[in-house]
């Protein structure tokens, strides 16, 4: 004789210590498995893009800070290129530097978020591993702070280079942290990745290959870890990332784990990129204009980065005026959702949240 | 259990456990602050503001009131209009610091602290008599200057004399403003170019 | 009456005293209000020493993950329990509408029954107990049973989906792990020839730790799981479920489960002091520092892997339990059952040589067996233990 059973719906809802931000999921599970996802966003809905059309072109960049808000430096980075693209600006070299440095520093510190908190929503207790990517990650804030004086919305570039040179003691910071950073990622490797319990929670778990990674347009280590060597700061280069050597990280699992390790990896080598940067850079300008009014010719442009959660870009529309007629932000966190019900369904509810966590998305892009 | 690779893990915890705590207990200590930082009540110096509200127009918030007099006359002389209000309003402020960036005169500054909460929303208003009234701590955000005298704007109050960059930015008309020792100070911070118009 | 209790001195000076006071004729009173401030004393020991371990375990696990505790409350944060008692006594007790009142109200008062009988049988020093049970031990499972069963009470009652996974996975658990735990303590009882507590302290001539490793690791497991800490914490999975069981309480009832729970943690460890180290019996301190300091290092284990492991999953949990602990204490009691076959005498006794030789067996049969049942239950869920990583590197620009 069978028992008769049914799904039950589970709303995992915004008031949730463990979606990434204001996430609602509608989940249907048939005892501990999903049987289906619905994924509910909008509740960080802010009008960035209607925000934008009525503010100049400087203005913006204060906007676009808010967007990813782990990760500011990058999404200024993304929105100052297509300026100068629409605008027609260049940029000096130390600028370019400046730039990369910012962007490989930002790129550890969101890396460090996202496994931080891949173990604590393993259950690590919800500390260790995170407090330990935490202490790391403020010496990366303090860094900020000596270059532009805040820590998260840091509003750092502006159009034509870097708002402003950085100051005499960020060099010996950014020394020591370079020197002491190897150990501790060696670190965080022995607490996360070798432990036996981790790779059983995550190995093998929800799997997608490369071709449905790249039919649902994933970028980011996301598609790397399913084996596409595919990289923007490679492939179309921007400021400074012809001028150095690092290598792109794949894996081929394509599972949690492999997601998570890619950017552990990723951590390494944009060390690796800081280094060659402080090497390399020259005195001289930061910025190859103080104006904060533009007026570009009406046009388009759309230049995409390689910000640590995949390909962000803004494709802006002019239409001669001083603010941008449409200002589309193509967020890879909101792309990175629509792949997520194929990789929940079929496994259990503690991977749920593993499967969230190893997305590494954030609200503030997808809501915008 | 699994294996062994969890052991390391112990290990970790274990050398983590013999080090010195990262906390820093506030109030009574505090994390140093860099002189750059963008913090809140503004810093403004009269002697160098003429009015124009550059301020005002640049915020992408919109949050600067200024509200001049302009029957004073020699405005196109170089004089300065009166200035009847100036309110900052904090409560919307995001300390993004591009009032600061537009200013043509040095007059305005970002603030240094940041633990300037109130009871009431409206306390939060900084009104000209506040800005007139309070004690002159300019961040260096943004002003190369100073941070390259060595100011420490938690515990040093700037005259007004002291903030002016020395670029092009004064008034052709003010020449009180520009400073006496104007060769020695006019090094370039990056070597501003005279932009072509694009104001 | 109470003639087992005859050598606690608490018992004796009240006793006396109530027999002077009443005359013997009303000896039933003597006996009624001596036993009574007995209890009252181990229950208020327990409830003082499971506040005293939330405060220690917040300091640990802040020292092990770099920052400090608690430690605005009091010298050195020892006044947060109570600051935490007084907040949850004023907060607001809600009963959901759809809840089931009377379950939902007595749920965590099972619970903290079941602590506190578990609590008679647990000797706290050397003559501090307050029953000597024959079946001691047997009386032991069955009262942990009952904490499984407030568990489960709480999930069903509080209508809420979250408490019903979190029921549902404590029952799981907690039914997979007994049997483990049970065979260790059968494993105990072959050792020392009586279930009573007392007689377990008295038969350990040398560690019982030492004697049977198996046995000590895999009551520790056991335990972890019965008394749901990480790595086995899916019933209060805080990051997955929220709280489990515990989503719908509010105010003291939420903290008479925390109390519950912890106290639940000191009483396995004075049952650990007791069945594996050889309880108060050490030299040079008194009796009931030792027994204190050994409760001590047992929570101060129990922290150090919560804040070093993650939770498993539950199917982990139980492939964990049946594949691994399972077999691991079916071995460790036919190990025991056959030293004991070959070495005891006529009596029934061992002499102390005889537990030094099985020590020394106990100990190679484990460095033997657990490498191998770890590999087949890794064969048998396709866990690979080496780091698999092939990571392309990219050509480089």
């Amino acid at each position: 004789m069978s028992l008769h059973t049914e799904p039950v719906v589970v709303n995992i809802g915004p008031h949730h210590p463990s979606t990434h931000g204001v996430f609602r999921m509608r989940v249907t599970f048939d005892g501990e498995n999903v049987q289906d996802v619905e994924p509910v966003i909008g509740y960080l809905h802010r009008g960035t893009e209607k925000l934008a059309e009525e503010r100049q072109y400087s203005q913006v960049i204060t906007l676009t800070d808010r967007l990813d808000y782990v990760a500011s430096m990058t999404n200024n980075q993304a929105y100052v290129l297509s300026c100068e693209k629409l605008i027609g600006v260049e940029v000096p070299d130390r600028g370019k530097y400046l730039r990369t440095i910012a962007a490989e520093l930002q790129r550890i510190a969101s890396h460090l978020v996202g496994v931080g908190f891949f173990l604590a929503e393993l259950g690590g207790f919800g500390g260790t591993a995170l407090m330990y990517c935490f202490r790391e990650r403020e010496r990366i804030l303090d860094m900020f702070e000596m270059l532009c004086g805040a820590r998260i919305t840091v509003s750092f570039m502006r159009i034509g280079g870097v708002f402003q040179d950085a100051p005499d003691e960020f060099w010996p910071a950014l020394r020591k942290f370079l020197d002491e950073m190897p150990r501790y990622s060696e670190e965080l490797n022995k607490l996360i990745f070798e432990s036996e319990i981790v790779q059983a929670r995550a190995k093998n778990v929800s799997v997608i290959s490369a071709e449905q990674a790249i039919d649902a347009s994933m970028t980011g280590p996301v598609l790397r870890a399913t084996g596409v060597p595919w990289d923007i700061r490679e492939a179309a280069p921007y400021d400074a990332y012809d001028r150095v050597h690092f290598d792109v990280i794949t894996a081929s699992g394509g599972d949690n784990f492999d997601r998570f390790l890619v950017r552990m990896q990723e951590v390494e080598q944009s060390l690796r990129i800081i280094e060659q940067c402080y090497r390399d850079i020259e005195n001289g300008p930061v910025r190859s204009t103080t104006s904060l009014l533009f007026r570009p010719p009406p046009g388009e442009a759309y230049v995409p980065v390689e910000a640590p959660k995949g390909e962000l870009g803004f494709y802006l529309v002019s239409d001669g005026s001083i603010a941008p007629y449409r200002c589309k932000i193509r967020s890879p966190s909101f792309i990175s959702l629509t792949l997520f019900k194929e990789m929940l369904v079929g496994w259990k509810l503690a991977d749920i949240v593993v499967s969230l966590g190893s997305l590494d998305f954030n609200m503030g892009e997808v809501d915008r | 259990m699994y294996g062994t690779g969890m052991l390391k893990a112990f290990g970790v915890t274990l050398q983590n456990f013999l080090r010195k705590p990262a906390t820093i207990q506030y109030p009574e200590e505090r994390l140093p602050q860099h002189p750059r930082f963008r913090g809140q009540e503004f810093t403004w110096y009269e002697e160098r503001c003429t009015g124009c509200a550059s301020c005002a127009k640049y915020c992408p918030l919109g949050i600067i009131k200024i509200v001049t007099d302009p029957s004073g006359g020699n405005d196109q002389d170089g004089g300065t209009y009166k200035i009847e209000q100036f309110d900052i309003d904090q409560a919307r402020c995001m300390y993004c610091g591009i009032c600061v960036e537009a200013c043509p005169y040095d007059a305005l500054h970002m603030g240094t602290r940041f633990e300037a909460a109130t009871f009431r929303r409206q306390d939060l208003l900084i009104t000209i008599d506040d800005l007139r009234t309070r004690p002159k701590h300019p961040s260096a955000w943004f002003r190369p200057q100073l941070a390259r005298e060595g100011f420490d704007p938690f515990t040093e109050i700037a005259d007004w004399r002291e903030v002016g960059r020395e670029t092009y930015f004064w008034h052709p008309k003010r020449p009180e403003m520009v400073p006496e020792d104007l060769e020695q100070k006019a090094s370039s911070d990056g070597e501003y170019k005279i932009n072509e118009g694009n104001n | 009456m109470g003639e087992s209790l005859a050598e606690n001195v608490v018992y004796r000076n009240v006793y006396e005293f109530a027999i002077g006071a009443f005359g013997s004729d009303l000896a039933w009173l003597a006996y009624a209000i001596a036993t009574f401030s007995l209890v009252f004393l181990f229950v208020n020991v327990l409830m003082l020493l499971a506040t005293f371990y939330t405060w220690a375990e917040r300091r640990l696990l802040g020292r092990f993950t770099n920052r400090l505790g608690p430690n605005r409350a009091g010298p050195f944060g020892l006044l947060q329990a109570l600051a935490d008692a007084v907040k949850l006594l004023t907060k607001e007790d809600i009963v959901p509408r759809n809840a089931d009142r009377w379950v939902f109200n007595i749920a965590p008062i099972v619970m903290l029954a079941s602590v506190l009988m578990a609590m008679g049988v647990v000797p706290l020093g050397k003559n501090t107990f307050l029953a000597d049970l024959n079946i001691g031990l047997l009386y032991l499972v069955a009262v942990s049973g009952l904490g499984s069963i407030a568990v489960l009470m709480a999930g069903y009652a509080s209508a809420n989906k979250f408490s019903t996974f979190g029921a549902m996975r404590a029952a799981a658990v907690l039914i997979s792990y007994e049997i483990p735990l049970v065979m260790s303590l059968l494993a105990i009882t072959i050792l020392s020839g009586s279930m009573s507590l007392i007689d377990v302290v008295e038969a350990q001539s040398i560690p019982f730790l030492l004697v049977t490793p198996m046995g000590a690791l895999i009551f520790l497991t056991a335990m972890s799981a019965e008394l749901n800490r990480s790595p086995f914490d899916i019933t209060e999975g805080e990051s997955e479920i929220v709280a489990g069981y515990l989503t719908e309480y509010s105010g003291m009832k939420f903290g008479t489960f925390m109390l519950a729970e912890f106290a639940a943690l000191i009483v396995s460890g004075a049952v650990f002091a007791v069945l594996f180290l050889q309880g108060w019996k050490w030299a040079f301190l008194p009796s009931h520092v030792w027994m204190l300091l050994k409760v001590g290092f047992f929570a101060l284990l129990a922290t150090w892997v919560r804040s070093t492991l993650p939770r498993l999953r539950p199917d982990q949990i139980l492939s964990f339990a049946w594949k691994f602990l399972f077999p691991l204490s079916l071995i460790n009691v036919l190990a025991l059952s056959v030293q004991r076959l070959v070495f005891a005498d006529d009596h029934g006794n061992l002499q102390q040589s005889d537990l030094w030789i099985m020590a020394l067996s106990n100990w190679i049969l484990t460095l033997f067996v657990i490498p191998i049942l770890i590999r087949l239950t890794n064969r048998s869920s396709k866990i690979s233990t080496e780091r698999t990583i092939e990571l392309q590197l990219g050509k480089g620009v």
